[in-house]
């Protein structure tokens, strides 16, 4: 980072008021925890609801003759047959099919596609998406719009106080819709594996609209530091950690986000390196790891085969306060991907038995149909 | 009881030195989840590293504020890693250190001045 001055969200005030405690983040200075702490905020989104403050993330209308096709031409995704109000995630890749960001896509309405994008992505990401797409496509970045997001399983029904209609759409739906007192534009979707909402607001409203949601008794904020851990604990991989320019989609365990239709085309960034991994498998893989004693496992930590060689390293990991023991996200070689395999993660200079386990660590509660 | 500007307390009960973490170090740590004690017979020099406490978020190193003998141990933290944000300042003790220099433990703060340095935090 260089040492120009921290950006803030239009949440800061409110952020502060609540007892947050501050941390530099993508370029913001972010909410890390509230008076509860980590523990107690995760839990309380793992139980009830929880409201995050996400707005340092970049959001963006593409516009033009046909924003969708365009789309393809930088993403593996099928965003021609995108349906109107659905949303999908999809990765922006490089020529040799690295990640250069995961995002959401979405029609919320007929104003071409709206994306999201990571925040310490954001700049990069517009720029990629301008040069490849000159001509095709013109970005209007939403940078006078806050994000909300509400997850836990009872962030439908304080969600349906306000807006009824949310309650009649499904995961991945995406809508623009009156709300507020102005005009929203709402996903049924998140990144804590929960059922929930991601609500784009007037910057000008966000904080009056954060305050009434908490004035629900089953809402809480909660920081970025349970952000963390609740998509740890949902297998969903933070980008610049678990997935990066060098790591493709597959080795990632994210083949669902290339499409059947675009895997026989071949016609994206890196599709010979990505076709060629769908057919002979990746050189590594992201699995889950379950640490089966000792100290967490955080990133760095090199992971080792049972003979004690090296063979990866942990790219997230943290106590996981649902399960109530550490757990990991790391790369091995595929031939020691499989569930069950017992592996052993470097703590400190000291190997600790692991266990390759499935992701996600904890059930996603996504509400798939009403 | 004495203190270092890392929030570590140390009590010496005649050459053995309990050594912790103050309320005010839990507090900023947050839920505690795990943590590393030393093997008994370690020998650490002041400004070593002693002990490991986890948090969700991080680890944090816990530093010897004085040079010694580990010759205890706090085992019960490894299934109660939460007595450290309980009881910080007595059932959440890391190890008990003997110590060859009084010295050490004479030059650190005591409460008064810990507060003080607190208060510029």
């Amino acid at each position: 980072m260089t040492d120009e001055a921290l950006k803030t969200t239009p949440l800061a005030a409110a952020h502060v008021a609540a007892g947050a405690r501050m941390v530099p983040f993508a370029g913001y200075s972010m909410p890390v925890q509230y008076k509860d702490g980590v523990l107690k905020e995760h839990l309380w989104t793992r139980e009830h609801a929880g409201l995050f403050d996400v707005s340092h993330m970049g959001q963006a209308r593409l516009r033009g003759v046909s924003p969708l096709s365009a789309f393809e031409e930088i993403t593996p995704g099928d965003f021609i047959g995108l349906k109107p109000g659905k949303q999908r995630y999809s990765v922006l890749l490089n020529k040799k099919g690295g990640v250069i960001d995961d995002l959401m896509a979405a029609r919320p309405d007929d104003d071409g596609l709206f994306v999201v994008v990571n925040g310490a992505c954001k700049d990069n990401d517009f720029k990629v998406i301008d040069n490849e797409l000159a001509g095709q496509v013109t970005i209007e970045r939403l940078e006078n719009r806050a994000l909300l997001a509400i997850q836990g399983p009872e962030a439908a029904a304080v969600i349906g106080r306000h807006l009824p209609a949310a309650q009649r759409m499904v995961f991945m739906d995406s809508r623009a819709m009156p709300g507020f007192g102005t005009n929203i534009l709402i996903s049924r979707s998140g990144y804590t594996g929960e059922d929930g909402y991601e609500i784009s607001v007037p910057a000008h409203l966000a904080e009056a609209i954060w305050n009434l949601l908490l004035e629900d008794e089953r809402v809480r904020p909660i920081g970025l530091g349970a952000r963390d851990s609740l998509r740890l604990e949902a297998g969903l991989p933070l980008y610049g950690h678990d997935v990066d320019e060098t790591v493709s989609p597959i080795e990632a365990d994210l083949a669902f986000a290339v499409s059947v239709k675009r895997r026989e085309a071949r016609d994206f960034p890196g599709a010979a390196r990505i076709a060629k991994e769908l057919a002979d498998g990746p050189s590594r893989k992201r699995v889950g790891l379950r640490v089966l004693e000792g100290a967490p496992a955080r990133e760095g930590a090199e992971i080792a085969d049972g003979a004690g060689a090296v063979v990866g390293v942990i790219t997230s990991g943290g106590f996981s306060p649902s399960l109530g023991y550490p757990i990991a996200m790391g790369f091995v070689p595929p031939a020691l991907a499989a569930l069950g395999t017992p592996l052993k993660v470097i703590v400190r200079g000291k190997p600790q038995a692991a266990e390759v386990v499935r992701m996600p660590f904890v059930p996603h509660r996504y509400v798939r149909k009403i | 009881m004495r203190f270092t500007k890392d929030h570590e307390w140390v009590v010496l009960e005649g050459d053995v030195a309990t050594i912790g973490i103050t309320a005010y170090a839990a507090e900023q740590l947050g839920d505690v989840v795990f943590v590393e004690t030393p093997d008994v017979g370690k020998t650490v020099k002041a400004g070593d590293g002693l002990a490991v406490v986890e948090s969700v978020k991080a680890a944090s190193d816990v530093y010897a504020p004085i040079s010694g003998e580990v010759v205890e141990a706090n085992t019960e933290l490894g299934d109660a890693p939460e007595t450290v944000n309980a009881t910080p300042e007595s059932g959440g003790w890391f190890a008990k250190l003997k110590i060859a220099d009084k010295g050490q433990y004479d030059a650190l703060m005591d409460r008064d001045a810990y507060e003080t340095y607190l208060g510029t935090l």
